[in-house]
Parts: C-alpha cells; structure tokens; sequence
C-alpha cells in the first residue's frame, strides 16, 4: 500500500519543553498537518507550558548551557563557558528569532492564531498546570481545555491517528 | 515530463498534477481544475489565484502567514475555501508548482 493511499489523519503532539526550538518543532509539525488536512492535537505539559501562557509565549529563550550542537556565527563550536556571560542566551535567543522571522516563521502567539485558525486544537495539562500553579486564565484564550493524560488519549484515538512526542 | 490535458489545452504538470509552467495557465484552465478539486469558484478564489502567482513570481516562497497578511481573505475563511490541504490546492489551482515551504 502506498503513501498517497494510506494517509495520516490525526497526529497528536506532545511538546514538554519551553525552548524557543522545541515549542517551534512542535507548531511546525502541528500547523504543517492541519495544512495538509490532517486533523490536530496539540498538548502542552511541563516546560512546554510556557508555549501556551498568555505573557510568556512570546518571551521563550533557547538553551546556551549543555547544547553541543550551539554554534557561534561563522560555524566554530560554542564553548559552554562562554554560555555563562549575563546576557548571552538573550541574544543568542534573539538572534533565533530574527533567523526564523527571515523564513517567514511566525512569533508563537501568531502562530497559535494560524494554527487555531487552520483548525487545530490546543490543550494543556492538568498535572503540569496544577504543579506550576497554572490557571486557565494564565492561558491563551485559544487553549480548549486543561486535560488530564487520560482525557488525552481519548482525544488522539481513532484510525490512522498517531501520537508524536518532540 | 507529465501532460494533462484542460479546455482542450495541452500543459506540462508534474507527477502529482501541479503546473511546471505556470505561463500555460488559464483562468478557464483554473475552474476546470477547481471542479476537479471539488471547488466552487468565486472572484475571492479568483483574487487569491492571483495573489499567489505574484508571489510566486516574484521569486518569493508561500507561506501561510503570507496568506494571512495578503488581506484579501483571513486563515480561516482560506481554509474554508480550498478545503483539505489549503495551499496546495491553492496552488495546484493556480497553476504553480507545489510550495516548498514548511510554513
């Protein structure tokens, strides 16, 4: 059975952490499914949380500390210690988003706004929110619910439907 | 090379049906396509097909939130007509290669 006969319906992606790169890895996959016709789910947990909190989304920073693969303009390998300088995951995060807004790659909160508009659904979760003292106010008003993991996996089942984890 | 044939014109597609040269499209060609697609054209259709040759054109990529900022229509309301994947039956539509972006 080929691709093009066998397509995915529903993808269901799980983002737990609040980097600049993982929240994107995270819409990529989700706007670029409800774009092919895919149905989508996206869950926030954790870290990821931030993603989906009204004042944060658009604050989120990348990691400099403990990221081998971080490399400095021109390509040399970024020494952990120099990821230790006040102010340096600031502009390195900046740096990030200048670099993604070149690629026509929305800020989160105007990225949520396409994926919601596109369809897809936005949730986060409740033992993640009740452990960081989250509220559904603190929230983006386009988040559907504050679900438990059981309430997830009702949501993500059905044929051809598949669970992603970034 | 694939070749498809509308209003009894000969064009060059690819593989999956998009345009590999956008200067033999037609606005004929494009209801002929939209009825294959299962779509009811309107002059909003019509100003999009536009918009999206221009961009493409002019060398730029296709991206959803330039959908979002042309102001011809919003997100939602593009959803709403090209249903199922939106811009690739935009573009298919429109006769213009397949987008490359992942945006």
């Amino acid at each position: 059975m080929s691709e093009k006969n066998h397509p995915i319906k529903k993808v269901s992606i799980i983002c737990s952490k609040g980097t600049i790169e993982d929240v994107y890895a995270a819409l990529v996959m989700g706007n670029g499914a409800v774009m092919e016709g895919i149905e989508a789910n996206l869950f926030f947990t954790f870290f990821g949380l931030e993603a989906v909190m009204r004042k944060r989304m658009d604050k989120l920073h990348t990691g400099v500390i403990g990221n081998p693969a971080m490399r400095l303009p021109g390509g040399a390998r970024m020494p952990t210690w120099l990821g230790v300088i006040p102010g340096m995951e600031a502009m390195v995060s900046s740096m990030m988003k200048k670099e993604m807004d070149k690629l026509d790659v929305p800020p989160i909160s105007e990225f949520i706004e396409l994926f919601v508009a596109g369809g897809g659904n936005l949730y986060a979760c409740k033992l993640a929110a009740d452990m960081f003292k989250v509220k559904k106010e603190d929230l983006s008003e386009h988040v559907k619910g504050i679900i438990t993991v059981g309430e997830f996996y009702e949501l993500a089942g059905g044929e051809d439907s598949h669970i992603i984890f970034t | 090379m694939a070749q498809k044939t509308y209003s009894g014109v000969t064009v060059d597609v690819s593989e999956e049906g998009y345009f590999t040269n956008p200067a033999q499209w037609t606005k004929e060609i494009a209801m002929e396509i939209a009825k294959e697609e299962r779509i009811v054209m309107t002059d909003k259709h019509f100003e999009m097909l536009d918009y999206l040759r221009n961009r493409f054109n002019s060398g730029e990529q296709l991206t959803i939130r330039g959908i979002n900022k042309s102001g011809i229509v919003d997100v939602k309301t593009f959803y709403q007509m090209f249903p199922g994947a939106p811009l690739k039956k935009a573009t298919k539509i429109a006769g213009i290669p397949k987008p490359t972006s992942c945006v």
